[in-house]
C-alpha cells in the first residue's frame, strides 16, 4: 500500500520539457519515445477494462430489466426498483445482521490473532523453535478451502472426531454444521486455523524493521521485556496495524461466499446466509441477473464508502492512510 | 545480552513455549489424523472411537479406488492444465505490467496504475462478470478459468516494487548496447528477480490449483472439472458412491470414510511436497509487497 502513494508523489516530479508545451503534444511525443512501453502495458491495460471495468459497466442492469435476448444496453430502464424490492424484502434485515456479524466477530477475534501470534513469536528466544512454528502454522493458507471444508464436514460429523471426543469427555455430541447457533463459531474458528500463521508474517515483518537501537536504549533505561514490547514492539507495528484495519473495515459488509457456499445449508441460513451468498443464489441459481446485481452494487457501494471514511478517520487521527 | 531473568520472565517464557507447541499440535493433527485414517484398515477405522496415534493396521486400499476412480484423474490432469496455463500467463501478463509501471518518465503510469489499483476497491461484482463471460463466449469452456483470472493488482504491486529495486545502471549498459525494452526485461531485469519470480509463480499455481468457484459456476462439462470440483462432491456433497460400485456390499460404508481420507492427500499431496521447499520463499514475497520504508 505504501508504494502506491511514494508513486504517485514520484509520478508528479517528470517536469515538462516546456512549459508552453500543451498535455496533448507532450504526451503524442511521450507515447512514441516510450513506445514499447506502452505496447507492454496493452495487454494488461486491455485486460482490466474487460474484465474488471466490462462488469462494472454490466452493473446497469441493476437499475434495469435486464433479458438475455435484449442484451445489457438494449434492456428497459426501471430505476431503483430492484432496490427497493431488495429492502422491503423479507431477507434484507436478516442478510445485513448476519454480513455485519460476521464481520464483526471475525474484526474481534480473528484480527488480533495474528497480531498476538505475532508478538509472542518475537518474544521467542531460539531461533530454530520460532522458525519451526512459523513453518508449521503457514502450512494450512495453502489447503484449498474445499479440503478445509471436507477437514471440517467429516470432524464435526455425528461419528467425526470432535464428537467423538466430547462423548469421550461425557458431553453430549454437537451438530455443529446444522446448527445455526453453531456456524460463526465454526467459521470464524477455522479461519483462524487457517490464517493465523499467514496473517502474522506481515507484522513479523514489520517488526524487523524497528529500529534495535530502540531496545538497546530501552534496556539502558531498565525496561522488561513487557514495557518493551508495549512502547516499542506495538507502536513499531501500530501504522501496519492500521492500513490492514482500514482494509477490514472497507470489506465490513462483504463475506466471501467460496467457504460459506461450501459451509452452509437450507438450516444454518439463518445465521450463515450473508449477501454475496445471496446474490450467488438468486442470480447464478435462480437466475434473477438484475436483482441480484442490484444487491451486489448495494454491497459494493457500502463498502466502498466505508473504506473512504476509515480511511479518512486514520488519516485525520494517526497519519496513516491508503491514500 | 546476559540479563538477570525475573521469575515473571521465566514463567513467561514457558507459557509461551507452550502455546506454541499447542499451536503446532493444532495445524498439525488435522493432516496426521488424514494421513493416519487413510492408510487405516477401513474396518477398523470404522469402530475406532477418538483420535489416532499412528494408522490402525495398514491398507492401501482406498488409495486404490482414488487411483483408479475416472473422474479423480480427469480433474487432476485438468487441474494441472489449468495451473500450467493459467501460471504462464500470469506471469507473462504481470511481469509486462509490472515493467512497463516500474519505469521511470512514462506519462500514463500515474492514470494507468490508479485505473489498475481502483479495481482493488471496487467491482462489478459477481453477476455482471458472470454475464460478462457468457457475453464472450467463454461458458463451459477452459478459458473461463484462465482469463479472468488473468492477473491480480496485489502481484503486480509485489513485482512492480521487486523491479523498482533494481539498479538502473545494469538497465543504462543494456540500452548502449542497443537492448530495447523487450529485451530488457526478459534478458536482465527477468533474470535478476528469481526470488520474486519463484514467489509469483507459487501464489498464482496456489491459486489455480486451489480454486473451486469459477469452475463450479462456469462449467457444465464434467469432463473439464478441476480436482477441486470433484474434491467438493466427494468431500462435502458426500457422494463417495461412484467408488463403492465394484467393491464387496459389506465394506460398503467403511471404504466410503478412507477413500474420503485418501482423496484429500492425494489431492494435498502436491503442495504438502512443496511446501518446505518453497515456504522461504512466500516470506519475501509478502514482505516485498507490503514493507516498503
Amino acid at each position: 500500500m505504501e508504494t502506491v502513494r511514494t508513486e504517485t508523489r514520484g509520478a508528479t516530479k517528470s517536469k515538462p520539457t516546456s512549459v508552453k508545451e500543451s498535455y496533448w503534444r507532450r504526451l503524442a511525443k511521450d507515447l512514441k519515445r516510450n513506445k514499447n512501453i506502452y505496447i507492454m502495458v496493452l495487454p494488461v491495460v486491455i485486460y482490466y477494462l474487460v474484465f474488471h471495468y466490462g462488469p462494472m459497466y454490466g452493473l446497469q442492469i441493476a437499475f434495469k430489466n435486464f433479458n438475455t435476448s435484449e442484451g445489457i444496453w438494449a434492456s428497459e430502464w426501471i430505476g431503483f426498483d430492484h432496490f427497493v424490492e431488495f429492502f422491503n424484502s423479507f431477507y434484507f434485515w436478516r442478510l445485513i445482521k448476519n454480513t455485519f456479524l460476521i464481520n464483526f466477530y471475525e474484526l474481534i477475534f480473528a484480527f488480533p490473532a495474528p497480531i498476538i501470534l505475532a508478538l509472542l513469536l518475537n518474544e521467542i528466544r531460539k531461533m530454530w523453535f520460532k522458525r519451526a512454528v512459523q513453518t508449521i502454522s503457514y502450512l494450512p493458507h495453502f489447503i484449498s478451502v474445499v479440503v478445509v471444508v471436507g477437514m471440517l464436514v467429516d470432524f464435526t460429523a455425528r461419528d467425526g472426531l470432535i464428537n467423538e471426543l466430547l462423548v469421550g469427555f461425557g458431553l453430549e455430541p454437537i451438530s455443529f454444521l446444522q446448527e445455526a447457533d453453531w456456524f460463526r463459531a465454526v467459521y470464524i474458528g477455522s479461519g483462524i486455523w487457517q490464517g493465523i500463521g499467514w496473517g502474522s508474517i506481515i507484522y513479523l515483518a514489520a517488526m524487523s524493521n524497528i529500529n534495535p537501537a530502540l531496545y538497546e536504549a530501552a534496556r539502558i533505561d531498565g525496561a522488561g521485556r513487557l514495557k518493551q514490547a508495549l512502547h516499542i514492539t506495538i507502536p513499531g507495528i501500530a501504522p501496519i496495524i492500521i492500513i490492514l484495519f482500514i482494509l477490514q473495515m472497507g470489506s465490513m459488509l462483504s463475506v466471501g461466499f467460496e467457504k460459506i457456499i461450501l459451509m452452509y445449508n437450507p438450516i444454518t441460513y439463518e445465521t450463515a446466509d450473508v449477501i454475496s451468498t445471496y446474490v450467488y443464489r438468486k442470480g447464478i441459481l435462480e437466475a434473477s441477473f438484475s436483482f441480484s446485481a442490484a444487491v451486489g452494487l448495494f454491497n459494493a457501494v457500502i463498502n466502498f464508502s466505508l473504506l473512504i471514511l476509515a480511511n479518512r478517520i486514520s488519516r485525520r487521527t494517526s497519519e496513516t492512510s491508503l491514500w | 545480552m546476559k540479563m538477570k531473568q525475573s521469575l515473571g520472565e521465566r514463567t513467561f517464557d514457558f507459557v509461551n513455549t507452550l502455546l506454541m507447541l499447542i499451536l503446532i499440535l493444532a495445524t498439525l493433527y488435522p493432516f496426521l489424523y488424514v494421513l493416519f485414517a487413510s492408510v487405516s484398515d477401513p474396518g477398523l477405522l470404522a469402530k475406532n472411537r477418538g483420535i489416532l496415534l499412528a494408522p490402525l493396521d495398514f491398507s492401501l486400499k482406498a488409495y486404490e479406488l482414488v487411483f483408479n476412480n475416472a473422474m479423480i484423474m480427469i480433474g487432476y490432469a485438468n487441474t494441472l492444465f489449468y495451473v500450467v496455463v493459467g501460471t504462464a500467463i500470469n506471469i507473462f501478463l504481470t511481469s509486462l505490467g509490472a515493467y512497463a509501471l516500474s519505469r521511470r518518465n512514462v506519462m500514463l503510469k500515474k492514470p494507468i496504475m490508479m485505473m489498475i489499483v481502483f479495481t482493488m476497491f471496487f467491482s462489478g461484482g459477481l453477476i455482471p462478470t458472470y454475464l460478462l463471460i457468457g457475453d464472450l463466449g467463454m461458458m463451459d469452456t477452459r478459458w473461463a478459468l484462465i482469463i479472468p483470472n488473468a492477473m491480480s493488482v496485489w502481484n503486480l504491486i509485489i513485482m512492480r516494487t521487486a523491479f523498482q529495486g533494481i539498479p538502473e545502471s545494469l538497465e543504462e549498459s543494456a540500452r548502449m548496447d542497443g537492448a530495447n525494452d523487450f529485451t530488457i526485461l526478459f534478458r536482465i531485469i527477468l533474470p535478476l528477480s528469481l526470488p520474486v519470480l519463484a514467489v509469483m509463480v507459487l501464489f498464482y499455481a496456489v491459486g489455480h490449483w486451489n480454486s473451486y468457484f469459477s469452475a463450479m459456476i462456469y462449467l457444465r462439462d464434467r469432463d473439464l472439472f478441476p480436482l477441486q470440483l470433484v474434491l467438493r462432491e466427494i468431500l462435502i456433497t458426500n457422494s463417495t458412491d461412484n467408488f463403492i460400485t465394484g467393491v464387496g456390499g459389506g465394506d460398503r460404508y467403511p471404504v466410503g470414510e478412507t477413500v474420503k481420507y485418501a482423496t484429500i492427500i492425494v489431492a494435498t499431496l502436491p503442495i504438502l511436497l512443496l511446501y518446505p521447499f518453497l515456504q522461504k520463499y512466500f516470506v519475501k514475497g509478502v514482505m516485498i509487497g507490503s514493507i516498503k520504508e
